[in-house]
């Protein structure tokens, strides 16, 4: 059974084309075939975080309209086997995607692929609302901030009432909370929201927090997804998440501040 | 201030409670109108007009309330006219 995955958050800037590029490379490496769909009409930049942005000859838009087939505009992943990515077109015109392009497009990702993740774009305007409309599960991530928190929210109602799922009255669509950019030192000093704070006020099903890391910049400058980095901080947190996608279980880690020892304190560390 | 105080309030001193109170009290009141027809708003916008015709109140006299229960949907409408004396 094929899945099919939005990334969202309604805010922008806060994590959406990293985490979908980390998730998506996450799921392949695990064996799972995956579809990475970049749904940001005219700002197309997940293939500069996969860091195949001089392969892209086609695009989604070029597929809608007949202009190329699919497997033309689908680009191969030289890292991780099995991952691909259908990237946004740069055009200006904000009807380029139909509901019914879409709607085929994916039907046919479904035959080939076991996920197929949707990097929506910020806002809920069209091209936000086509990339949610036909998800099975939603990942909505969020930073610990007043204003991307409240946008979340208003995330979590369209999904429960503006998707093909909530509108056939069919099972709702799934969704988790991802929290990025987390500082715990912030949140001990009580300068941040916690963890517990936005689950309380979102009530929903936490898949990971990734702290805020220097790893997320340098793997993006690289265009290589954070999850390769497996030594760092969001490298390991994103690797949790995957592992917990996929129904393993995993503690929560990164939460806490790291206490340093007596040397650390000495020399800096 | 103690030690024990200090650590004590090191979660109250921050902005973040500030911040979660805030959040809890708007994204309450935006749950409560979710949902809800497209056209409140203007409904809202169009009786308060009406309703300045006859008599002068202020922005907040008319207020629409949709309420959900099993089966039906009621709107209620409440417009508070001024004191006779003011």
């Amino acid at each position: 059974m094929s899945k099919i995955v939005v990334v969202t958050s309604g805010k922008g800037g806060v994590g959406k084309t990293t985490t979908a590029a980390a998730i998506a490379a996450g799921l392949a490496r695990e064996g799972q075939r995956t579809v990475v769909v970049d749904f940001d009409v005219g700002l197309r930049n997940l293939d500069l975080v996969l860091g195949c942005e001089r392969r892209v000859v086609y695009d989604f838009v070029n597929v809608i309209q007949g202009d190329a087939r699919l497997h033309q505009a689908l680009i191969k992943d030289k890292r991780v086997d099995g991952l691909a990515i259908l990237p946004a077109s740069q055009t200006r015109d904000k009807d380029a995607l139909t509901d019914e392009g879409v709607a085929q497009i994916l039907d046919a990702l479904r035959e080939e692929f076991d996920y197929v993740i949707c990097d929506s774009p910020a806002g809920i305007e069209r091209g936000a609302h086509l990339a949610s409309y036909h998800a099975d599960e939603a990942i909505v991530v969020a930073n610990p901030e007043v204003s991307s928190v409240r946008d979340s929210d208003r995330v979590l109602g369209l999904l429960a009432s503006r998707t093909r799922r909530a509108e056939l009255n069919e099972e709702p669509v799934k969704e988790h909370l991802l929290l990025s950019r987390y500082d715990p030192v912030r949140v001990e000093k009580g300068e941040m929201l916690s963890v517990d704070d936005v689950q309380e006020i979102l009530a929903v099903d936490l898949l990971g927090v990734i702290p805020e890391s220097q790893a997320v910049l340098n793997a993006s400058n690289a265009g290589m997804p954070v999850i390769l980095d497996e030594d760092s901080d969001a490298g390991q947190a994103y690797a949790d998440v995957v592992t917990r996608f996929l129904g393993g279980e995993r503690p929560h880690r990164f939460l806490a501040v790291e206490r340093k020892g007596i040397f650390g304190r000495m020399f800096g560390g | 201030m103690g030690l024990a105080d200090y650590f004590r309030d090191r979660s109250r001193s921050g902005s973040a409670h500030v911040a979660k109170e805030r959040l809890q009290i708007i994204v309450s009141h935006e749950r409560a109108q979710r949902g809800g027809p497209d056209y409140l708003p203007t409904l809202r916008e169009e009786l308060l007009e009406v309703v300045r015709r006859y008599v002068t109140v202020d922005q907040e006299a008319v207020r629409v309330k949709l309420d959900r229960h099993e089966d039906r949907e009621t709107l209620e409408l409440n417009i508070t006219l001024p004191d006779r004396s003011s």
